[in-house]
């Protein structure tokens, strides 16, 4: 109980964000916007598990938005060259762990800081784009929406995808034993190497995971409508970082788990169309938001300066 | 008053420079302070003296005005106070010299003794001549022949206390608190570290000295303090009437009980030659041509100085710095060591120095830092099981004597001693061959350590070859059954067991004494 202390708040809190909302704003449990809402977070969330283990690792990805962008416009030229999803599906997440492997050998195998080599190849990846593509939207043929289902149908698979994940992610980190090393790593990286668990194996197989899942939430991205922008991922870093940070994962590496990371990105994610159905101009999305991960940052360093002496 | 029961030093002062009077202070629920008489007179040297937890460093802390104490009174310059403050400590003449100094490691020497001592405003002009003068002038005070230019991240661990001495010195300090300060000393150093503190007694500044090394207590001490569970239980002159305080009573004094034998007795009979090598040597890190055996059932001890090369060699047999000459054997086998897994394959554990950063995870619960390093044996496939992680932890709890809430809680919440434990039992929890202990008791209380000493000598009953590292000489001499001497990176001397510290130490120094 203790233990989960900070993840079981995030918890209270969104319950507390539903039931509020349940009673002043009862439109909100409309079953067929509530589904929309989650399938537009069902990237996110697949993003945001792989972050959550990164972080966890004390090392940072902020390059996840240029990657899901590469990922989003590489998937959809395939597709529109004819390839079948089934195809598009695993080179999309290859791409991504091609993209994650860059990272993850600078950062492991150099001994870089993941926040300056991530951010050069967010710049980097994010203007190749643009020199490239020009802003080209990408047609998508017929049958790419919605993996060729009806709507509800394609949205169900995308939510469902997306909590399957989660929870086999979830309890891996658990309950195998490379996720408790992706915390000993995180918590003090050198006495992980002198108990034998190898620090740059784990940090570059976190930076791949991550790069996988962005590659697979891109594809998750771009069924979701006719085209693909070419920016699609512009901003998903932050986004994705404040859900985790909201979720209870320590910045500093070796604390959290995914359970919370998913509560903070539903409590995020509940702000808008909290906001709509309150009446509550749109202006203050992101004032709200950013109050919040304000929040989440000013209990946890209360905490932590409480339990030193 | 504690003045009833010791008499007034040799150097008689009338009024003390500092005394603390039924100081309390608690952390939470914790009582670290219950009431702590402690006086210090001019020209003294006075040792405080109690276990990891006694509540030395809280005192230490309440003194310096770095916390507030609960309840209780200070008087110091003649003035009674409930509390200080950091800088009004400074002001009347405290000064704290830790066993990490806190300079600026990028600065100079004169620059970091200017930021602390110069005066005036933020936008004063800083005279680099009179800056450079004060340094060299303080440094000659405490006899450092220190580059008053040089950067401090150049300097050693001594000489970079030594630098602080010269601060406190020059600010005038009455009071200076040192907190073990040889622990990371040679004995020469050492040495010069005392002449330092006697010039300063002479000139009547009183020190209050921490240390764990009792014979240096003896050997620089007029009084000592001896706090026990965070009550001060007896301050007692170190030589009264023409006696010696005794080394017994001191310890007695401190752990509250009889500690029998400070080293056990051998029981082992060494067997088969485990580990041996032959002419090993690393470029990279300085080891150069050690040749040496172990045998199951056997402590090697390995004495030097620090620098020496021992830590370098057992980082060599774990893989850390591996060797690029010679050749290791293992039961008679040829083997490579090329990183800390493929040791740990082979059977070798290492019991790092630096318990605190390489030594445990302290975040992490008992259990997990039980079984880091035995994840592929306990967990076949890779997955966790809780029921195996926990009754491993609880064996080695009972086994070890870990004193705990239970295995889940963080191992940061134990004491030094305790921490130790944990890190030997993750090593013991491998089943290895060879057991590498480096300073397995350095900032450890006088009770965990005679048993961790007690666990050393079962593990070489039960037949595991151990290699013992501790630049605690009478630990070296009364564990080991051979002494291996280590100088400049090699092995010098290997001497039988029971051989006179001077002996090693002569060795250890090489001819001539150089280092």
């Amino acid at each position: 109980m203790k233990r989960y202390f900070r993840e079981l708040s995030v918890l209270a809190a969104l319950l507390v964000v539903l039931l509020g909302l349940a009673v002043l704003a009862p439109g909100f449990y409309q079953p067929q916007p509530l589904l929309s809402l989650l399938t537009r977070e069902a990237p996110t969330l697949v993003v945001a598990c792989g972050m959550a283990l990164v972080i966890i690792s004390r090392q940072i990805d902020i390059s996840v938005g240029s990657q899901f962008s590469v990922c989003s416009v590489c998937a959809g030229l395939l597709a529109a060259r004819g390839w079948p999803l089934a195809a598009v599906l695993p080179a999309a997440v290859g791409l991504g762990a091609l993209l994650g492997s860059l990272n993850g050998a600078l950062v492991a195998g150099l001994g870089l800081p993941s926040i300056v080599v991530t951010l050069a190849t967010m710049v980097t990846l994010r203007q190749g784009l643009n020199l490239v593509r020009q802003g080209e939207f990408v047609n998508l043929p017929d049958g790419v929406q919605w993996f060729g289902l009806s709507q509800a149908g394609g949205q169900w698979t995308l939510v469902g995808l997306a909590l399957a994940l989660l929870v086999v992610l979830g309890l891996g980190l658990r309950h195998l034993a490379a996720g408790r090393q992706v915390y000993a790593v995180g918590t003090n990286a050198e006495a992980a190497r002198l108990a034998g668990v190898p620090p740059r194996q784990v940090t570059f197989a976190v930076f791949v995971l991550l790069g996988a899942l962005t590659g697979l939430a891109a594809v998750m991205n771009i069924v979701q409508s006719p085209q693909v922008q070419p920016l699609s991922g512009a901003g998903l870093e932050l986004k994705v970082i404040a859900a985790v940070v909201v979720g209870g994962v320590a910045i500093s590496g070796g604390r959290g788990n995914l359970w919370g990371a998913f509560a903070g990105l539903l409590l995020l994610a509940c702000v808008s169309p909290a906001l709509t159905h309150l009446r509550i101009e749109a202006y203050w999305e992101k004032a709200f938001q950013g109050a919040i991960i304000l929040l989440a940052v000013v209990a946890d360093g209360v905490r932590t300066r409480r339990s030193q002496p | 008053m504690s003045a009833s029961d010791a008499p007034t030093p040799a150097h008689g002062a009338p009024a003390p420079l500092l005394k603390l009077e039924r100081i309390t202070k608690s952390y939470g629920g914790v009582r670290a302070l219950r009431g702590v008489d402690f006086e210090l007179a001019a020209g003294e040297v006075h040792a405080l003296l109690g276990e990891n937890g006694a509540g030395k460093s809280t005192l230490i802390k309440v003194a310096t005005g770095a916390h507030a104490p609960d309840s209780g009174r200070i008087t110091l310059g003649g003035r009674t106070l409930p509390a200080l403050t950091p800088v009004l400590a400074q002001e009347l003449g405290i000064a704290c010299i830790y066993q990490q100094p806190a300079l600026f490691p990028d600065l100079s020497v004169a620059e970091n003794l200017g930021l602390r001592l110069e005066r005036g405003g933020r936008c004063r002009r800083i005279r680099w001549g009179e800056r450079r003068e004060l340094a060299s002038r303080l440094l000659a005070r405490v006899g450092a022949g220190i580059d008053p230019a040089a950067e401090v991240r150049e300097l050693s661990m001594p000489e970079q206390q030594l630098v602080e001495i010269a601060c406190a010195v020059g600010a005038g300090a009455q009071i200076v608190i040192m907190d073990e300060p040889t622990a990371s000393l040679t004995r020469r150093e050492q040495e010069s570290l005392f002449a330092v503190v006697r010039d300063l007694q002479a000139h009547g500044v009183g020190i209050v000295y921490i240390s764990h090394r009792l014979e240096e207590i003896f050997a620089l001490a007029d009084r000592v303090t001896v706090l026990r569970d965070g009550e001060s239980v007896g301050t007692r002159p170190i030589r009264e009437h023409g006696q010696t305080l005794s080394e017994a009573d001191l310890i007695r004094l401190m752990v509250g009980r009889e500690v029998a034998r400070l080293y056990p007795p051998a029981e082992s009979v060494p067997g088969e030659v485990v580990l041996a090598l032959q002419d090993v040597g690393c470029r990279a890190s300085g080891v150069r041509q050690v040749s040496l055996e172990v045998r199951a059932g056997e402590i090697l001890g390995l004495a030097g100085l620090v620098g020496a090369g021992r830590t370098e060699l057992a980082r060599l047999l774990f893989g850390l710095t591996p060797a690029d000459s010679g050749q290791i054997r293992l039961n008679g086998q040829a083997v490579t060591l090329r990183s800390p897994r493929e040791a740990i394959a082979r059977g070798i554990a290492y019991v790092p120095e630096d318990r605190r950063r390489h030594g445990v995870i302290l975040e992490l619960p008992i259990e997990q830092n039980l079984t880091l390093a035995v994840h592929r044996r306990l967990f076949p496939g890779g997955w966790l099981r809780d029921g195996a992680e926990r009754s491993l932890a609880e064996g080695f709890i009972e086994r070890l004597g870990i004193k705990c809430a239970g295995p889940s809680h963080p191992v940061g919440t134990l004491s030094g001693g305790n921490q130790q434990k944990v890190s030997l039992g993750r090593w013991l929890a491998t089943q290895p061959k060879v057991l590498i202990l480096d300073e397995p008791t350095q900032g450890v209380d006088v009770g965990a350590k005679s048993e961790i000493h007690r666990i050393i000598r079962q593990l070489a009953k039960e037949g595991l070859a151990v290699i013992l590292i501790s630049s605690d000489l009478p630990e070296v001499l009364g564990m080991s059954g051979r002494i291996g001497v280590m100088r400049g990176g090699t092995l010098v001397a290997t001497l039988p067991g029971g051989t006179e510290a001077p002996v090693v130490m002569a060795a250890a120094l090489g001819q001539g004494g150089g280092k």
